[in-house]
């Protein structure tokens, strides 16, 4: 239990604090880094509350696929730092009453929490007793909730149907590589032995 | 006192010792998987390869080692220094905490993860961010165009390989990477490779491309790129990158094991006696062959040869081997429990 516990403060301590850094260093790469490793973290976490499938997935889709995305756009922007800092102090106020409505929120969602005798118990368990992870989480998804799980990928389909269509354009005259057609040519298409005689050329 | 030594410190010289078990080999593995590329082209290019250092040149990865390890490291100055000196690290960690899933015989694994193949997964799609570091911290031309290359490269072809792990998992019914070998026991017609035969070509051809091995080794493309993402590398900064890429392909030679040529299992069942972890080293060696096998014989891709390839026939390829292994296993009501 010990190393359970050095390992939650461990990994609690390194999320929040890269989580801090990446919306308080200045540079958008490193940021976009501290939050692959604040993912990370997350993802222990996950591992220590016995929900490893989750942790897993937490990895591969976001820091192997969603984060990747992040950096691809942030590399390649040419950012001006000076500039960047210059509307700061113009957008402070409502930045703080953003971050204040939110805190206040959040104090009341944390304030009007009351625990119940059983739910201790229930925490403790992440998925019911003598099912794994992944099954656990396959009965939720394909078997209980089947048709609110298809509608949500249906959704998402359509997002991603709607990003193709703005972004799809045919240019005019642009050449593109036929492979089909060019394993189809033979040798007779393309090839011609002559006997080239001596002194004349063709 | 007693409790701190049977509850802590014997647990841990016992995994440490482990895991030296697993590394000192695997680095010696590495270093010679050099010398066998050199040995393998050499003897299809009709040249000796190495030969001078040690007998029959066996010295010559150690020469190669020491050299590296004594020159300068230079960091550039218009470099991003932190970025820059992490990215070989964090390469090369990754490429040898993958292996702790690995099972090497029955039982004898570092950690037999229930979610093992998906960790190895998880792991695999991490090795980009090592690559994109160095070519954006190194703060060249060649190294970011090296690096972007790679990051395509390996995000596409995970889709597939994904999607292949999805279909041998469908047959399985695990993904305990022990389970999933212990699943093709029994003899050579009960390996993976001979029901999911498209796919296990299919999988070697994204393993080369998610390896950034030729003839998919855009990145490093020395014709047009100089040398791609570590250009700008020297001494034991580049020797990480190169130990990385190495044991990564030894990884996933390895997985190509578990997954399609049954792991530690024999190929028929009177050849039991031979330990298992010989055999699984044995089909790690064949499918490394396949690596240096292919490098040797094909020309390199273009890039956008490499995208249509990724795109658009080997996942729709995959994704329908896996509609079709899913619809087989319900009709047939042939589902693992």
């Amino acid at each position: 239990m010990v190393v359970q516990a050095l390992a939650f403060y461990l990994f609690a301590t390194i999320a929040v604090l890269s989580a801090t850094a990446v919306v308080t260093v200045r540079n958008p790469v490193h940021s976009v880094l501290l939050l692959i490793l604040t993912f990370f973290n997350a993802a222990g976490l996950f591992v220590l509350l016995g929900a490893e499938f989750l942790a897993m997935l937490l990895v591969v889709v976001y820091v192997g696929a969603v984060a990747v995305l992040f950096m691809f756009v942030v590399m390649m922007l040419d950012i001006n730092f000076v500039e960047m800092r210059q509307g700061f102090l113009n957008y402070l106020p409502i930045g703080v009453l953003i971050a204040v409505v939110l805190f206040v929120e959040l104090a009341f969602v944390g304030a009007g929490w009351t625990l119940t005798d059983g739910t201790v118990a229930v925490l403790a368990q992440p998925t019911p007793v003598g099912v794994n992870n992944v099954e656990a989480l396959g009965q939720l998804i394909y078997t209980d909730y089947a048709y609110i799980f298809q509608s949500a990928g249906l959704v998402l389909l359509v997002a991603m149907i709607g990003a193709i269509v703005l972004t799809l354009r045919h240019r005019e005259g642009v050449r593109r590589q036929k492979i089909s057609e060019q394993i189809k040519r033979t040798r007779a298409d393309t090839l011609e032995v002559k006997k080239v005689p001596v002194g004349r050329g063709i | 006192m007693e409790l701190l030594w049977d509850g802590y410190i014997e647990p841990l010289v016992w995994i440490v010792a482990k895991i030296l078990a697993i590394v000192v080999p695997l680095l010696v593995a590495v270093a010679y998987l050099t010398y066998a590329e050199r040995k393998v082209i050499g003897a299809i290019q009709l040249r000796k390869g190495p030969n001078v250092v040690g007998p029959f040149g066996l010295l010559q990865p150690l020469a190669d080692g020491l050299k590296l390890f004594l020159k300068e490291t230079i960091i550039p100055t218009s470099a991003n220094k932190g970025v820059f000196v992490i990215a070989p690290m964090l390469t090369f960690i990754l490429a040898i905490i993958a292996w702790a899933v690995i099972p090497f015989d029955e039982g004898m694994v570092l950690a037999d993860l229930n979610v093992g193949i998906l960790y190895l997964f998880a792991i695999s799609s991490l090795g980009v961010y090592g690559i994109v570091m160095a070519g954006w911290a190194s703060n060249s031309k060649y190294a970011f165009l090296g690096a972007l290359r790679s990051g395509a490269q390996m995000v596409s072809y995970e889709i597939s390989i994904g999607l292949i792990i999805i279909s041998v998992l469908l047959t399985t019914g695990s993904l305990n990477l022990s389970d999933i070998v212990r699943g093709q026991i029994g003899g050579v017609w009960e390996w993976n490779f001979i029901y999911h035969f498209p796919m296990f070509i299919v999988f070697i051809v994204s393993i080369l491309a998610e390896t950034n091995r030729a003839p998919f080794d855009l990145p490093e493309a020395e014709a047009e790129l100089v040398s791609g993402y570590n250009v700008d590398y020297s001494a034991m900064t580049f020797a990480l990158f190169f130990l990385g890429e190495y044991a990564n392909m030894i990884l996933m030679s390895g997985l190509a094991a578990v997954l399609f040529l049954g792991g530690w299992s024999a190929p028929l069942p009177f050849l039991d006696f031979i330990p298992g972890a010989i055999w699984f080293i044995l089909k790690i060696c064949f499918v490394l062959f396949i690596f240096l096998w292919v490098r040797a014989t094909f020309p390199r891709y273009r890039y956008d040869q490499l995208m249509r390839l990724g795109w658009k026939i080997f996942l729709p390829l995959s994704f329908a081997w896996v509609m079709l292994v899913a619809t087989f296993l319900v009709v047939f009501d042939k589902v693992p429990a």
